[in-house]
């Protein structure tokens, strides 16, 4: 699984830079660089889009994970660069700009917006599988999550929204529950549809979540 | 005599669909109440119908009380979480409101507010099995309520659902709505009263009253929408022509919706008529059923 991001619009990273003349640029070797949203040639273009704008860029690199701990090195290595400038333009997730955020004591701003955790389900074409809801159901559904793919996550069977095989809300997707019918079925477990699914436990969710575990 | 004694007794009823406006003037509620007073015996009042911003079901339920009118207070998902729907369940008690409709609700993003944060705490089902908590006398959680509810709880089936999966899951999700005490049934709208009947010898051993849908036509255009846009719905084409054809196009589309009145009242318990701003020409329309 992958992080997804898109770049937000240029007009948005400028308004939020209106207070530095110099910015250091940081974009990700991981996720970022596959979505083309925050490696090299998305860095210096934005680059390029700065200088344009009047501003000074100090430096740029691209960290290999933005969001590991070997950007608090990376950021050492390139001290004098990030300490000219007023402020750091991260093009990564938001675990990334986070991260610098941790490890430099300059303002940091998001380029991107995260949008969800996914997976490249065919090339060019990411979608969100899991929404990491805290108590897995995929058992009852045949591995198919109504929570991730369903628009309204209904656990008791359709809406009266689906067309055509489709959802309401996106006529290009699937409408999770036509899928779960389906392969219950081919699985001869299409009883188990039947079953009436009680509310979930949101607090599962509860914010910001943590977890202790015995490291390695 | 109420909705639940009528549908318990196994007599046919014609309920109507009453849509809040966006705004506070309650006048024209007001005026439709006394139209339909006496016409139908209850009136669903919609819950921000379309994802639409408007007056809410509960105060508008309660209008109509006053006016004599016995309300359907229809319940969506979307917008309320598990503790705002169960308060105004116990809200919806104590100003005498007592048929409630479990809807899902449509997406936000299809409204005037695509903004909007979706809810969808509970599903329609689920909040089926809430009401039939509270009326036993405890909360979601078990807490024992001081003073329990007394709802007749309804649902909603979509008898035209597309293809085959579609309509067994259409089916199996009405059982699970019965388990949990689902009482009554109101169904999409319907034009194709032979292949409704198909629908109703399916759930002939259901054992609960439906009643069906039924939209008077404004116009061919809408007839179009309804078959391109809306899930379920399907207006044959000969309908279709009726109305293009037809030179005074409101009194054509009335007549259909008497006519499907009057057909589908004998193959199930009744007729829902959802107006969808005609609400004030419901009573020509049963003029023109004979009722």
């Amino acid at each position: 699984m992958i992080t997804i991001t898109r770049q937000k619009p240029l007009e948005e990273v400028v308004h939020s830079l209106n207070r530095c003349n110099k910015v250091y640029l940081i974009g990700c070797g991981t996720c970022a660089t596959m979505l083309h949203t925050g490696g090299k040639s998305e860095v210096l273009a934005m680059k390029d889009k700065l200088e344009a704008d009047g501003k000074k860029v100090t430096g740029w690199m691209v960290i290999p994970t933005a969001c590991d701990e070997l950007t608090r090195e990376a950021l050492a290595e390139n001290a004098k660069d990030v300490e000219e400038a007023d402020c750091i333009l991260v093009m990564s997730c938001a675990y990334g700009v986070q991260t610098v955020g941790l490890y430099s004591d300059k303002p940091v701003f998001p380029a991107l917006d995260t949008l969800f955790i996914g997976k490249e389900e065919k090339p060019g074409h990411f979608a969100e599988i899991c929404m990491q809801c805290g108590e897995c159901l995929l058992g009852q559904f045949a591995g198919i999550c109504p929570m991730t793919q369903c628009a309204k996550g209904l656990l008791n069977g359709p809406c009266g929204g689906s067309k055509d095989g489709k959802c309401e809300q996106d006529p290009e997707h699937d409408c999770a529950w036509i899928l779960i019918y389906e392969r219950l079925k081919r699985l001869g477990k299409l009883d188990e549809i039947k079953e009436f699914v009680p509310p979930k436990d949101y607090s599962k969710m509860d914010r910001p979540r943590q977890i202790e575990v015995t490291p390695l | 005599m109420s909705l639940k004694s009528l549908l318990e007794a196994e007599k046919s009823v014609i309920t109507a669909e009453v849509g809040p406006l966006k705004g506070t003037d309650i006048n024209e509620i007001g005026e439709v109440a006394e139209l339909l007073l006496g016409r139908v015996t209850a009136a669903n009042v919609t819950d921000q119908q379309s994802s639409v911003m408007r007056l809410g079901s509960l105060a508008t339920c309660h209008l109509l009380k006053d006016k004599g009118l016995e309300p359907v207070f229809q319940m969506t998902c979307r917008d309320r979480n598990r503790l705002a729907l169960q308060s105004d369940l116990l809200s919806a008690h104590v100003l005498g409101i007592e048929n409630v409709l479990s809807l899902t609700g449509d997406l936000p993003s299809l409204g005037d507010h695509p903004q909007a944060k979706p809810v969808y705490d509970l599903d329609s089902v689920q909040l089926l099995w809430v009401i039939k908590r509270l009326n036993e006398g405890y909360d979601m959680v078990g807490n024992e309520l001081q003073g329990k509810t007394n709802f007749f709880p309804g649902a909603v089936v979509n008898p035209g659902a597309d293809s085959g999966a579609a309509f067994e899951l259409q089916l199996i999700k009405m059982e699970k709505k019965i388990a949990v005490g689902a009482r009554f049934f109101q169904t999409q709208a319907v034009f194709d009263p032979d292949a409704f009947a198909k629908f109703m010898k399916r759930v002939e051993g259901f054992g609960v009253p439906i009643l069906a849908g039924v939209i008077p036509l404004k116009s061919v255009g809408m007839a179009r929408f309804m078959n391109k846009n809306v899930s379920g719905v399907f207006v044959p084409e000969e309908l279709i022509d009726k109305m293009a054809k037809a030179e005074d196009k409101a009194a054509t589309g009335m007549d259909i919706a008497a006519n499907l009145v009057k057909e589908l009242k004998d193959i199930c318990q009744g007729v829902h008529l959802m107006a969808i701003g005609w609400e004030k020409r419901v009573p020509a329309i049963l003029d023109a059923a004979g009722l």
